[in-house]
């Protein structure tokens, strides 16, 4: 076939550039002059990181954080909370708003879920707050422990988790590091419930 | 019998591009294999969570982006990269030009993939689906795409011909949107969803302008060649082409559909997908009628079986995307395994089977040596034909309930979970049968590297002569 090669050379330039500008920079200046929403909080260090191991330990590829509005699937009607804005992602960077919902979508877990023994148990082993769960454990951010003090666990920033007596290794006790209690934080802070002006 | 002329310089052409052409499909070979083997892993995961459950490297959420990158960038891109490199010696009618460049390329693609997925495994992820691969991986990965593409057009620019096959269009296309693409990527200007949109933009646009092209340049070039007759029509694969071009860099954002982006942004993404149709249709009939007649065909050559079965496969996923796209479908299957199934019929029943089908063809005329053993290459067949049918079908009824119960808030999440089971299980076996096929591969693979197995009688690519009295030469003129 005959080809204009510098003709070839810009169509093939210019479907793939008008396409980037078009999906990528045109929403981004639209968004970015979006205000954040006043119940929106920056993370605190420790939600920044335990959002590291939630990326790190790849959540994302079980779990959205994207709730979807009225006649879209069930987000509504499971109370996963209101749908969310591009206003709640302001302070996100990587994003992580995932395509796969094998587990449910934890944009407002925190709201759902505000126990931070409840998130330990889980992250050590999905199994003993969720029978019949296929989420993977993450043993080794707890540590198993005979004996312990109280005041040494406070100074390291652990803690002693209440794992069930039938999950627990016999005659020890699991206590969550400081990485665990940081991921734990970032999951009880994923609460975008909060109002949006002009829906009070 | 003299030696047409021509035909020495082919041979000649061939010749040039054997070492690079060898580097690529061999290293890409092992990440396929090591590839294959994580995505096994973390297929047996969903049935057994506890198990390696201990072994940080070894958790699901790390394995997962493990295999998709050592597929697609070790494996797939290394396979596409020797098939073009080879492609390209064909359709210029030249020798292969900045060789030197494509071995470095070759050994930064290595590099790339190998740091990359020791990070990964080592929980330093990107934490952008597609995008997961440490700076440095990037960067490397950069260096190669440039100096591959590099080689290509410099090729390209000292061909011998007047007439540009298309599968060279295709192939020039990928050589200069992929890098491009890479980069776009990678720029550290995109947050919150932004960065959702230009995440899923790239995702979709390695298949648009890298993965797709691939696939379709080979198998415009092999289905005429194999059976000797020219493709059925120029202006058909020209309209083809530009529509792709024109509609497939817009359909990333359907990957957000329902999600919290400007609705007017997913709605040019979906329009596009379904715009998809268009040149879907404008390959599916030119592959077709150039086949028509000649589907006994599909019996002697493992080439045209892999080809076709590939061919057969984009127009499938192609229309399954299209459809996938609309609202009304994606209300269901968005979020579930479905998605996955339809991933596999793209990278693999697609892009991966034709990759299968180009190295059949490739290799016996670079290595000079028949494939042994032909019983083998069936088994390879239809353990990964079969296989893949498995798992795709799996995962489409599978991911269908599995939305249907999400969608039903009367049930529990964890009845999306349950229902799920057995098709989590049959999609394994899918798996397992397409890795032990590629085990077969691997083997018959490594014996052509060493020229070892059974001497097949009349071993053509020995003399230059032969080359002209098999079967497969006479579409050389017709497919150039
Ligand atoms: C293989 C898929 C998978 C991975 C990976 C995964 N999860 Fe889950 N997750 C599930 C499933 C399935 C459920 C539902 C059953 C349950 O509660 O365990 C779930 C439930 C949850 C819940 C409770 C949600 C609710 O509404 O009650 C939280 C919180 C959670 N996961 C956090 C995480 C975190 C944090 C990670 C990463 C460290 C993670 N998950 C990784 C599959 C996964």
């Amino acid at each position: 076939m005959y080809m204009k090669v510098p003709l070839f050379i810009m169509g093939v330039l210019a479907t793939l550039l008008i396409a980037w500008a078009g999906l990528t920079l045109v929403p981004g200046i639209q968004i970015s002059e979006i205000e954040p929403p006043a119940g929106l909080k920056p993370y605190t260090d420790q939600q920044l990181r335990g959002r590291a191991i939630y990326i790190r330990e790849g959540c994302i590829y079980c779990h959205s954080q994207q709730t979807r509005p009225v006649g879209f699937g069930a987000d509504q009607k499971r109370n996963w909370g209101r749908p969310s804005v591009p206003g709640d992602y302001l302070y996100d960077n990587p994003q992580l708003l995932g395509t796969m919902r094998t587990g449910p979508d934890l944009f407002n877990i925190g709201a759902r879920q505000p126990s931070e023994d409840w998130h330990l148990i889980h992250l050590y082993n999905p199994r003993a707050t969720s029978p019949g769960s296929i989420m993977p454990p993450y043993p080794w951010l707890f540590r198993e422990e005979i004996e312990y003090s109280d005041e040494v666990l406070a100074a390291r920033g652990e803690r002693v988790v209440p794992v069930p007596e039938e999950y627990l290794p016999p005659g020890k006790v699991i206590i969550a590091t400081p990485e665990a209690r940081d991921l734990a934080a970032y999951l009880i802070g994923l609460n975008h419930t909060y109002p949006l002006e002009g829906e009070e | 019998m003299s030696v047409r002329p021509e035909l020495t310089s082919r041979i000649e052409a061939d010749d040039s591009s054997v070492g690079p052409v060898l580097f690529f499909f061999a290293t890409g070979v092992a990440w396929l294999l090591i590839g294959s083997v994580f995505g096994l892993i973390v297929a047996f995961k969903f049935s057994f969570p506890e198990w390696l459950g201990d072994t940080p490297a070894l958790t699901f959420g790390r394995l997962r982006p493990a295999h998709l990158n050592t597929v697609i960038y070790g494996w797939a891109s290394l396979a596409l990269c020797g098939v073009f490199a080879w492609l390209a010696v064909r359709l210029c009618r030249t020798t292969l030009r900045w060789k030197g460049l494509l071995y470095v390329s070759a050994v930064f693609w290595n590099l790339g993939v190998l740091y990359g997925t020791i990070e990964l495994l080592r929980g330093n992820s990107a934490g952008q689906e597609w995008l997961e691969y440490p700076t440095w991986s990037w960067i490397m990965i950069t260096v190669a795409a440039v100096l591959f593409s590099l080689s290509i057009i410099k090729t390209f620019r000292e061909r011998d011909v007047d007439h540009i096959y298309i599968s060279l269009w295709y192939m020039m296309a990928a050589v200069i949107w992929f890098p491009l693409l890479w980069v776009l990527a990678h720029l550290p200007i995109y947050s919150g969803v932004t960065q959702a949109a230009s995440n899923w933009w790239y995702a979709h646009n390695a298949l648009t302008v890298w993965f797709t092209p691939a696939g379709l340049a080979a198998a415009y070039y092999f289905i005429p060649k194999v059976i000797g007759r020219p493709i059925h029509s120029y202006y058909l694969s020209l309209i083809g082409f530009w529509t792709f071009a024109l509609f497939y860099n817009w359909n990333g954002i359907h990957h957000l559909v329902g999600g919290p982006l400007p609705t007017w942004l997913i709605s040019v993404s979906v329009v596009a997908s379904v715009l998809m149709f268009i040149p879907v249709i404008a390959v599916a009939i030119n592959h077709h009628m150039t086949m028509v007649g000649h589907f006994g065909k599909l019996k002697s050559s493992p080439t045209l079986r892999f080809i076709v079965f590939g061919a057969i496969s984009y127009t499938a996923v192609s229309m399954q995307g299209s459809i996938e796209a609309i609202r009304a479908q994606s209300e269901i299957t968005h979020f579930t395994h479905y998605t996955i199934g339809h991933a596999h019929l793209g990278l693999y029943a697609f892009v991966t089977m034709i990759m299968f089908g180009s190295i059949y063809y490739i290799m016996p005329r670079i290595v000079k040596w028949e494939w042994p053993y032909p019983r083998l290459i069936k088994i390879h067949f239809w353990l990964v034909a079969l296989g893949v049918i498995l798992y795709f079908a799996a995962m489409t009824i599978g991911g269908v309930f599995q939305g249907l119960y999400m969608n039903d808030a009367a049930k529990p999440f964890i009845d999306s979970v349950e229902v799920t089971r057995p098709y989590l299980m049959a999609r394994s076996i899918g798996g397992s049968m397409m890795l032990l096929g590629q085990i077969v591969f691997i083997y018959l693979f490594s014996l052509m590297l060493f020229r070892k197995g059974a001497f097949r009688a009349m071993p053509p690519w020995g003399s230059k002569i032969a080359e002209a009295s098999h079967p497969d030469a006479p579409g050389a003129e017709v497919a150039s």
